[in-house]
């Protein structure tokens, strides 16, 4: 009698399953594959074998898709292959959560059936967990280990993987507990999946969890349990989870024809590969030419001296980065007498202290330390606890150690674990800055998990494919779908080696095309430095050379130019009469001692997460702070700061009203924070109280998550769910919001549209909240241009309220008034900022973005860090009017971007007045601007500098970009 | 607001090469193809006029490639896959660069797409300054750099668009049930040789005998008469139609044995017009422009209505969808004032879809596509109220999105579809 076999083929494991006729399971497995999906198929067919000589067999997977195709297997798609398992084994759940390598799946059984997996942008998968692991430095079962004993939980943004890396990295560099992080990890992947998959529909009932992460991971099945409120009768999580759908393939068998397992195995190990895979041009095509390129390179480099000989003065340099610690002693002429390389392992200080004991146990007497330098993402927290002489944004750390091995270099580009970092170099001087953002990120940490995932040390991965005959193309967006092109590749039949060439590839033109943008070589520069931990990977630094079609140079201490260049700024500046560096002697070393706490600062409504080092002589250390009443410290009274004015200014705006005809709710959110004055106008004058939305946070975010339809919508766009609730809850009569697809004509542009996200926002909220209605959402098709037509339209929206005509003119005319006197306060309060700034010799950031941008749950605190930093900021809105009108080379048909190009303008005209711009991840519209804006900005000589903001609650990287920002101005204007 | 009157004007505009509209016949035109078998009798028509254009056809990653090289990072994909066209054939050397320019439409709309003539331009920068880009729109954008458009011109774009519209309806309703492999493909060929020449022969717009031809050359293929899913495509103009833009749907799902239900392209021309109408209805603007298209719309729509008939008067195709019957399926999902991208067309289509017959729908859409949140992904839930048949699966395309997950996801709809069928 033949039994029944189904096998699952994922994105990383392989799980087979025996059935006999009667459904009992025989035999079940979950082995990872390591990308070799045939061997591992054909491996588990051999271990089958003494159950029966006959099988029926069905296949299902994502990667076991193209492996039915090419060996003429039956397929059943896993998520029906689990739905008809479901139904038969358990009939009595309601629904099944399943995780998967790179899927996610929801499955509702009753209440009208329904199957979902996640969209291609998605962070909370197996993968995603792997990647989180390797980043705490943990296996996932000791990750899963820690997490049972947290004690709170971070805000993890779960949409994306970097972003995740992003929130986490500052966490762990801030000395935040490891199981904390490792719950939070946990709950952002709980978040991901009630609010990206169910997206509104509640998940209750009895429900399965299946798939490998559910079944191995406590502490995930745990935070699931307690989100979706389930007890332990309601949770399921079956014995054969981990193998779930490779149970319904087997069931899904029982229609197929019976097989001899010989004939199976015959067609799975004859399935051919794919010819329709892109393949590049092999890195090295022979052993000389692979000799010849190490040769060159090995001639940049730094001479060593031995620390146990020497005697004399001595500089230290230290780069506290996101992955890495390095640090580096050097001799006034730039000898190396002590450097160190290591993986952080999320204690970064740890290191340093142990590494500084041994410096000083190797120095003896004979080396005298006279200045210390930190940089990096830990710079503050480094310099802080260590008593170090100074520090300096990495950025310029790296510049100087760019311009020891090249005096003439004009672009320096550093990938290093998480970041990239590339800078031009005009006349000695940093000239512009790119940083990699959320979707082009891939750099060296990818390669470093991906080879783990495979099984293997990222040093003989990587060097696997300096000989690739082969090398895969695999795209450059981002690392999960840098995941799925190599799960196609090994489809297709690529090797491992050829996969490991067409990720050092990949990881460079992701750098070229996305973050630098260079349409041709000759743009970045003739003097090249390429530095950063990736590039000592002489297949990422070959693949480096052969996009670029020019030579390069390496220094061989490539990791280490964060530390020397830091070594180097200690040597420049420390005065000739200061002998000894004030950081930590010997002595205090052997009693240094700090403990973490982290707290929520309570200072305002930013509620940051504040991690404080209490070290042991009584010090302490504050960091995670946005403002400096997280410090301890007092904001200044009356800040050089428009976007606090505007929002205080507009959150003022709503007054109490006795006996009101009825409350109106306004979302302060997208169109509302530019037309909030014209509406609560309108609205008072008719006789209504204006009642706003909650202020947004990341709760308020929550609250409305599951009303979200589209995940890559922009984060302003997702709050305003958020603030819908709040008014729904508030009671309030109504909600109005007006679809615009015009704005208001500022007659400097094309045409004058919202973005259709803006215009049209209304239209998804009724679609996709239960409890909006026309009713209770009134949502006026308007164009605030024609009065005629808007009161009409309005007159119709409000019908039940019977207003004549002639109030809604009057209250459309008092709004307009309204939003007027309000722009010109912005302006006014604009030229004070101005003026101001120019009294106290301050330089002016214009903060320049969108309405909503004022928003501190949006903009994260970027308006606060800069008064920190010492600069003055505006808005583009309130200076944009002083700007020349501007043609550009796009399509400029959108009122606020025709904005942008007017603040840019302004600034051009003043010395002490900069740009930076706040893009939305996600604002496809940005995507034109953003070149525009730079445009204008570098003509003139004047830096662009550009963040990118979303969920991401984190400044860190923003703090990078802004003092690198600041260092370039201050260069600029010394000379 | 405005005080702008009395500033003076900055000029950051860069000087871009300018199509020689009198050397016209000089010039090899590229155009990219969207919809292969509606451009081949446009090109055809409007190279009467001395226009030689030529629809490219290069595909494959070094197509994506040179789009990623030249396209930044957030820009939608069908702007990546037609500069990326474009590149790879000027760099292929095939064509003189001195003597070759690139064709665009425009609709000049609230979307990003609106501006693809200047991100054209830039990725043309560095290497390939001397090749103008044309447009061709009816929003009156770009003045003088695009293709002349006159009445007559008009017309045949019209006719072109309405036989392509229907061999393409009449090709994927007879492809997948023909009886002898290669039958739908010759009568497709036949038709379009046909239709050549009666733009020879100056008999282009006797619609009704060209139609006629049209449906009777596929009525005569042989079918087997066995049923098969019906997948219904929809979302945005560029992914939903191109093989390029969208991994070859209409090839997989026929491979899957399933009938591919592909909108018509008038259809998207007609919600042109009628967003226009409307802006004029609600807000007043541009009257007299509206009183212009209210006679063409009228035309086409007579047009339109007269086709379907002949359509359901042969009998053997299920007809396209009618204009006025998709505004108003339109209105039961969203207001017709989302006129942005494909707007209201978008759920439109699926409610139409749903109501004959084609609960299976795949929506299409670039990756992070501005207006699709509102009008595609953000419509789903309510079509599916309206509907609760539908069977709507979203699928993003992107550079980056292998095929692997999207056909797995599509391929999940289907099994849903299957086992309804059941």
């Amino acid at each position: 009698m033949a039994k029944l076999l189904g096998i699952d083929v994922g994105s990383t494991t392989v799980k087979a399953c025996v059935m006999d006729e009667r459904g009992e399971i025989l035999y079940s497995s979950y082995v990872r594959h390591f990308s070799r999906v045939k061997e591992c198929v054909l491996a588990e067919l051999e271990k089958i074998r003494p159950l029966s000589a006959r099988f029926q067999v069905c296949v299902t997977g994502s990667a076991g898709l193209g492996l039915a195709q090419r060996g003429d297997l039956p397929f059943v798609q896993e998520v029906q292959a689990a739905y008809g398992a479901i139904k038969k084994l358990y009939p009595d759940a309601d629904a099944a959560v399943e995780l998967g390598g790179e899927d996610a799946k929801i499955i509702f059984v009753t209440g009208g059936a329904e199957q979902r997996m996640n969209g291609s942008c998605a962070g909370g998968t197996g993968a995603f967990i792997d990647q989180m692991a390797t980043l705490l430095n943990l296996t996932v079962d000791e990750m899963d280990e820690l997490s049972l004993q947290a004690e709170k939980i971070y805000p993890i943004a779960s949409r994306c993987g970097v972003f995740a890396k992003s929130d986490i990295q500052p966490l762990l560099n801030q000395g935040a507990k490891k199981s904390d992080i490792a719950a939070s990890i946990f709950q952002a992947v709980v978040d991901q999946t009630v609010s990206g998959l169910a997206q509104g529909r509640r998940i209750k009932g009895k429900v399965l969890f299946l798939g490998g992460p559910l079944h191995f991971l406590k502490g995930l099945r745990r935070a699931f349990q307690k989100t979706l409120g389930l007890d332990d009768e309601h949770a399921i999580f079956p014995e054969n989870g981990p193998c779930f759908m490779s149970v319904g393939a087997a069931l899904h068998a029982a229609t197929e024809k019976e097989e001899e397992l010989d004939a199976i195995a015959a067609r799975i190990s004859s399935a051919s590969a794919g010819e329709n895979i892109a393949v590049g041009k092999p890195l090295f095509s022979s052993q000389q030419e692979y000799s010849d390129f190490i040769g060159r390179h090995m001639r940049s480099d730094l001479q060593f001296e031995n620390i146990l000989k020497y005697e004399g003065d001595a500089y230290l340099g230290i780069d506290s980065g996101s992955t890495t610690t390095k640090l580096m002693l050097i001799t006034p002429d730039n000898k190396i007498l002590y450097s160190s390389y290591q993986t952080n392992n999320g204690q970064p200080l740890d290191i340093v202290t142990n590494k500084l004991r041994e410096i000083y146990y190797l120095a003896g007497n004979r080396v005298i330390i006279r200045g210390a330098c930190v940089t990096g993402y830990g710079e503050d927290m480094m310099k802080a606890a260590l008593k170090l002489d100074f520090g300096i944004v990495e950025t310029m750390a790296h510049f100087k150690a760019a311009l020891h091995f090249n005096p003439d270099v004009d672009f320096i580009i550093d990938i290093g674990g998480q970041d990239i970092k590339c800078f031009k170099v005009k006349n000695r001087a940093i000239d512009s800055i790119m940083l990699n953002e959320a979707c082009s990120s891939g750099c060296g940490s990818f390669i470093q998990t991906f080879a783990k995932a495979m099984g293997m040390e990222i040093e003989p991965f990587s060097r696997l494919g300096l000989f690739a005959k082969h090398p895969v193309e695999l795209g450059s967006r981002c690392t999960v779908f840098m995941n799925s092109s190599v799960k196609q590749a090994q489809k297709e039949g690529a090797t491992i080696e050829d996969i490991s060439a067409g990720l050092s590839a990949s990881i460079v033109k992701n750098a070229i095309y996305k973050v630098i943008r260079a349409r041709t070589s000759d743009e970045l520069g003739k003097h090249i430095v390429v530095q950063g931990g990736t590039f000592l990977n002489d297949a990422v630094l070959r693949s480096f050379e052969l996009e670029m079609g020019r030579e390069v140079i390496r220094p061989a201490i490539a990791g280490l130019m964060g530390a020397f260049g830091a070594a180097l700024y200690a040597k420049e500046n420390t005065a000739a009469d200061k002998l000894i560096s004030a950081m930590v002697t010997e002595a205090e070393l052997q009693n240094f001692r700090y403990t973490s706490k982290s707290v929520t600062c309570g200072g305002c409504t930013s509620k940051c997460s504040v991690n404080i080092l209490t070290f042991a002589d009584g010090r302490r250390f504050i960091s995670g702070n946005k403002c400096e009443r997280g410090a301890g410290m007092k904001p200044a009274a009356n800040p050089l700061d428009l976007y606090r004015y505007k929002y205080e200014a507009l959150l003022s705006l709503p007054r109490p009203m006795n006996a009101p005809r009825a409350r109106v709710g306004l979302p302060l959110q997208l169109l509302m924070y530019e037309q909030l004055p014209l509406w609560t106008g309108f609205f008072e004058t008719c006789g209504f109280e204006v009642v706003l939305s909650d202020r947004s946070s990341r709760e308020l975010y929550f609250r409305g998550q599951h009303t979200v339809a589209s995940d890559t919508a922009c984060y302003p766009a997702k709050l305003m769910h958020g603030h819908i609730e709040s008014l729904l809850d508030k009671g309030v009569d109504f909600i109005f919001y007006p679809c615009e697809s015009y704005n208001l004509d500022e007659h400097d542009s094309v045409n004058h549209f919202n973005c259709p996200v803006v215009a049209y926002y209304p239209e998804l909220l009724k679609a996709n909240n239960e409890r909006l209605t026309d009713d209770n959402l009134v949502m006026p098709y308007i164009d605030p241009n024609s009065e005629k037509t808007t009161v009409k339209a309005l007159c119709r929206a409000l019908k039940r309220y019977r207003l004549s005509a002639s109030l809604v003119k009057r209250a459309f005319r008092e709004g307009m008034r309204r939003m007027e006197a309000y722009h010109v306060a912005v302006v006014e309060e604009g030229k004070r900022v101005v003026a101001e700034a120019e009294r106290e010799g301050k330089q002016v950031v214009i903060l320049a973005g969108r309405p909503y941008h004022v928003d501190p749950e949006i903009n994260h605190g970027v308006n606060k860090l800069l008064t920190s930093l010492g600069l003055a900021v505006l808005s583009e809105d309130a200076v944009f009017e002083e700007g020349n009108l501007v043609k550009v080379n796009v399509l400029n048909q959108w009122t606020y971007h025709a904005r942008l190009y007017r603040a840019a303008e302004y600034a051009t005209r003043h010395k002490n007045i900069n740009l930076v711009q706040l893009v939305s991840f996600g604002c496809g519209i940005d995507a034109i601007t953003t070149d525009e804006v730079r445009a204008i900005l570098e003509g003139c000589g004047k830096l662009y500098t550009q963040i990118k903001i979303d969920e991401i609650n984190n400044l860190g990287v923003v703090k990078i970009r802004l003092r690198s920002m600041l260092a370039a101005i201050e260069e600029q204007s010394r000379r | 607001m405005s005080t702008a009157t009395q500033k003076k004007t900055v000029d950051l505009t860069e000087q871009y090469a300018k199509f020689p509209d009198e050397r016209r016949g000089e010039y090899t035109i590229l155009v990219p193809d969207m919809l292969p078998w509606h451009f081949e009798l446009l090109i055809y028509a409007v190279g009467r006029r001395g226009y030689h254009m030529e629809m490219l056809q290069n595909h494959g990653r070094q197509v994506i490639d040179e789009g990623l090289k030249h396209v930044h990072n957030d820009t939608c994909f069908p702007a990546l896959c037609i500069i990326g066209q474009y590149l790879d054939a000027l760099k292929s050397g095939k064509y003189d660069p001195d003597k070759t320019a690139v064709l665009i439409t425009q609709s000049g709309g609230g979307c990003r797409a609106s501006n693809y003539v200047p991100l054209i331009r830039k990725a043309l920068k560095a290497e390939f300054p001397q090749v103008p880009v044309l447009s061709l729109n009816l929003a009156g954008l770009e003045r003088g750099n695009g293709i002349k458009l006159d009445l007559s011109l008009l017309l045949d774009i019209a006719y072109g668009i309405f036989y392509g519209d229907l061999i393409m309806t009449c090709f994927n309703q007879t492809a997948p049930y023909e009886a002898h492999t290669g039958d739908s493909v010759a009568a497709r060929d036949r038709c379009m040789a046909a239709l050549k020449a009666t733009i020879d022969r100056k008999k282009f717009h006797k619609w009704k005998r060209n139609a006629q031809f049209i449906l009777q050359t596929f009525a005569a293929v042989s079918t087997t008469g066995e049923k098969k899913i019906k997948v219904g495509i929809v979302g945005e103009i560029y992914v939903k139609y191109s093989p390029l833009g969208n991994s070859d749907l209409e090839k997989f799902l026929l491979s899957e044995g399933c009938e591919p239900v592909v909108p018509a392209l008038m259809d998207f021309m007609l919600y042109c017009i009628v967003n226009n109408l409307n802006d004029a209805k609600l807000y007043g603007r541009h009257r007299t422009r509206a009183l212009f298209l209210r006679i063409v719309y009228a035309y086409l729509r007579r047009r339109q209505k007269k086709l379907i008939a002949l359509m359901k008067k042969q009998g053997r195709f299920e007809p396209m969808h009618e204009i006025e019957h998709l505004r108003k399926c339109a209105d039961k999902v969203l207001n017709q004032g989302v006129k942005m991208g494909e707007g209201w067309l978008i759920p439109a289509e699926m409610a139409a879809l749903c109501e004959t017959g084609t609960e299976n729908i795949v929506c299409t859409q670039p990756f992070g596509c501005l207006p699709n949140h509102i009008a595609g992904k953000g419509a789903v839930r309510t079509v599916k109220k309206l509907y609760p048949e539908a069977n709507i699966v979203p699928v993003d395309y992107d550079p980056s999105a292998t095929r692997v997950n999207q056909e797995n996801r599509i391929k999940l709809m289907l099994a849903q579809a299957r086992e309804k069928q059941e």
